[in-house]
């Protein structure tokens, strides 16, 4: 008994830095600027007020900006699957000359991140005259380094799992590609729902790739315009830049809250491991 | 399969057909990382040994001129103490606290559940929006030196003081990600055989005996997987910096990535930026090569 009760106080103080400052940014946002630094700190906000909500987009584009970054990480998420399926599939299933080789070549991409690349990335896709646009934020990750994580998790998922159903097929007469589509991909649902919600979150919190390659406020993703509502001497506008944040955070918490299991045990189980 | 390959004989196979369905699903695949990782690879590469000036549009062969620079580059020692602290603090803090909290929640308690979800949640919240609150709690006038001040002790400006700064940058970072590291071991922990704990404990083994001879060897290749996760990781943390302390004091939170990025997009020195990222590949797969070679050592099976 007196363990438990010690184990409980435990997970109770360790919890305090994960969950306080979720709740010091939604309660901040709403507080006046005149309270934001008051002293004693209060826990909830004396006078409540949307005024730094209303602030958040009429200083910049900040409907449009959540539009970019929600329809980038979809795009990128979509098309990761896509990709990965397909890739991981093939290397794990069909055995065609060259494949070992050719996966130790994919896979050698998760050497090399984009921050090592991010320089020539710039130069090409300026040359294609594409800065300043949203092709690199979905491109790169959707085809380059992240999603080879991806097909790499994929082809381990595929691996393990039992072939008879696909074989089966096969002596039914479906080809290969009806089978990957119709047996293959149904069953590997737990490790699309693993691949899709790492690739989400990734695109979802890219920021070094956007702010080498957009320089138009109404191309901006989310992480970008969060740190652009600053006062004239450059300092950071704290309850408008709260605002922006927690309506970037609450509504990914949310979702992330009803669905946990899936989260948590998904990313556990088929994500990372094997 | 033996029905189509009669009746489509001679050299349109279903062996043949079957290798071709290969190569295109790998195709976009292999075609996006020779466009996107390798090509830019190879070009930084050569990058590295041009100048390329933005203003005049040329571009020069300067040979190992950029090299010459890096080494004599003064900044280059406190970029690469830098670099090196942050990652070997985020690591070790961010292994121990996750394998604490692993622990913790693979006791036989209620409610395990509500706490694991509580851990994880940082993971999902927008990585600049959690990076903006602590740098508004970090403030010298900010949440945490309120909550000082009421309990009478005075805190230091954690942003602007040096040593304070590379501590907050790597705590505000634990905290972000540790719940994924803390779920993979909390998987690794499930996975170790019961009974091997009740042998143990018939023999008298205390707490940490069990702990130090079972659970650890048991969990080894999970401990590999996620140092090699976050070395890598670490090695790549930029926003962080960019939003809490733009390298500052000083230079002293300019990790490699951070000043990197500062050389090539903010000054344009593009070839001096190429010959940095050169670097940064070199340390990441020297790093990545030598973790994987201690799995003989450190890895008790491989699973």
């Amino acid at each position: 008994m007196r363990r438990k009760t010690l184990l409980y106080g435990l997970l109770c103080v360790l919890c305090v830095p994960f969950v306080f400052p979720t709740w010091w940014m939604a309660t901040s946002s709403l507080k006046p600027v005149s309270e934001i630094f008051a002293f004693p700190p209060s826990l909830w906000p004396g006078r409540p007020t949307l005024e730094a909500y209303r602030q958040v987009f009429e200083l910049q584009p900040f409907a449009q900006q959540y539009w970019n970054s929600l329809y980038i990480a979809a795009v990128v998420t979509a098309g990761t699957l896509v990709v990965s399926a397909l890739a991981g599939y093939a290397f794990a299933r069909i055995r065609f000359r060259g494949s070992n080789v050719l996966f130790v070549i994919v896979l050698t991409g998760l050497l090399i991140p984009s921050e090592v690349t991010i320089v020539p990335l710039f130069q090409l896709f300026h040359g294609w005259g594409l800065t300043d646009t949203h092709w690199p934020l979905v491109l790169v990750p959707m085809l380059g380094a992240p999603s080879v994580l991806a097909t790499f998790i994929m082809r381990q998922f595929f691996l393990v799992l039992p072939r008879e159903l696909e074989e089966a097929a096969a002596v039914d007469g479906l080809g290969r590609f009806v089978t990957f589509v119709r047996i293959g991909l149904p069953l590997a649902r737990p490790a699309l729902g693993a691949v899709a919600i790492f690739t989400f979150l990734h695109s979802w919190n890219l920021y070094l790739e956007p702010i080498v390659f957009l320089s138009s406020p109404e191309k901006f993703t989310l992480p970008q315009a969060l740190t652009q509502f600053v006062d004239a001497y450059g300092g950071p506008m704290w309850n408008v830049q709260l605002a922006a944040a927690s309506m970037t955070a609450l509504p990914v918490l949310v979702v992330f809250v009803l669905a946990q299991k899936q989260f948590v045990e998904g990313l556990a189980h088929t994500g990372l491991k094997g | 399969m033996a029905l189509s390959v009669t009746r489509r004989a001679g050299w349109w196979t279903a062996r043949r057909r079957d290798h071709l369905l290969g190569y295109l699903f790998i195709g976009p695949q292999l075609a996006g990382s020779l466009l996107f990782v390798f090509l830019p690879l190879g070009l930084v590469l050569t990058y590295s040994l041009n100048e390329w000036n933005v203003l005049a549009d040329t571009f020069t062969f300067v040979g190992a001129d950029n090299y010459r620079r890096l080494l004599n580059d003064p900044n280059m020692a406190s970029v690469l103490t830098a670099t090196g602290l942050f990652s070997v603090g985020l690591v070790v803090l961010n292994l121990a606290l996750a394998l604490l909290l692993a622990v913790l929640l693979n006791q036989r308690l209620r409610g395990t559940t509500v706490f694991r979800t509580l851990f994880f949640s940082p993971v999902v919240v927008s990585l600049v929006a959690w990076t903006i609150v602590w740098g508004f709690l970090l403030q010298n006038n900010g949440g945490i030196n309120a909550i000082l001040a009421a309990a009478g002790i005075e805190g230091p400006n954690w942003l602007r003081s040096g040593s304070w700064a590379t501590v907050s940058v790597i705590v505000v970072q634990v905290f972000k990600n540790v719940g994924l590291n803390m779920v993979l071991f909390l998987a690794a922990l499930q996975g170790v055989p019961k009974d091997l704990y009740e042998a143990a404990r018939l023999d008298g083994a205390s707490a940490w005996t069990r702990f130090r001879r079972i659970t650890l060897p048991m969990i080894s290749p999970t401990v590999l997987l996620t140092s090699i996760i976050t070395v890598a990781g670490s090695l790549q943390v930029f926003a962080q910096i960019a939003v809490l302390t733009q390298g500052g004091p000083g230079t002293s939170t300019t990790v490699l990535v951070y000043y990197l990025y500062q050389q090539a997009f903010q000054f344009h020195h593009f070839g001096y930026g190429a010959t940095l990222s050169v670097l940064l590949f070199v340390i990441v797969l020297a790093l990545t090569l030598l973790q994987w070679r201690m799995r003989r050592r450190w890895v008790f099976h491989e699973a």
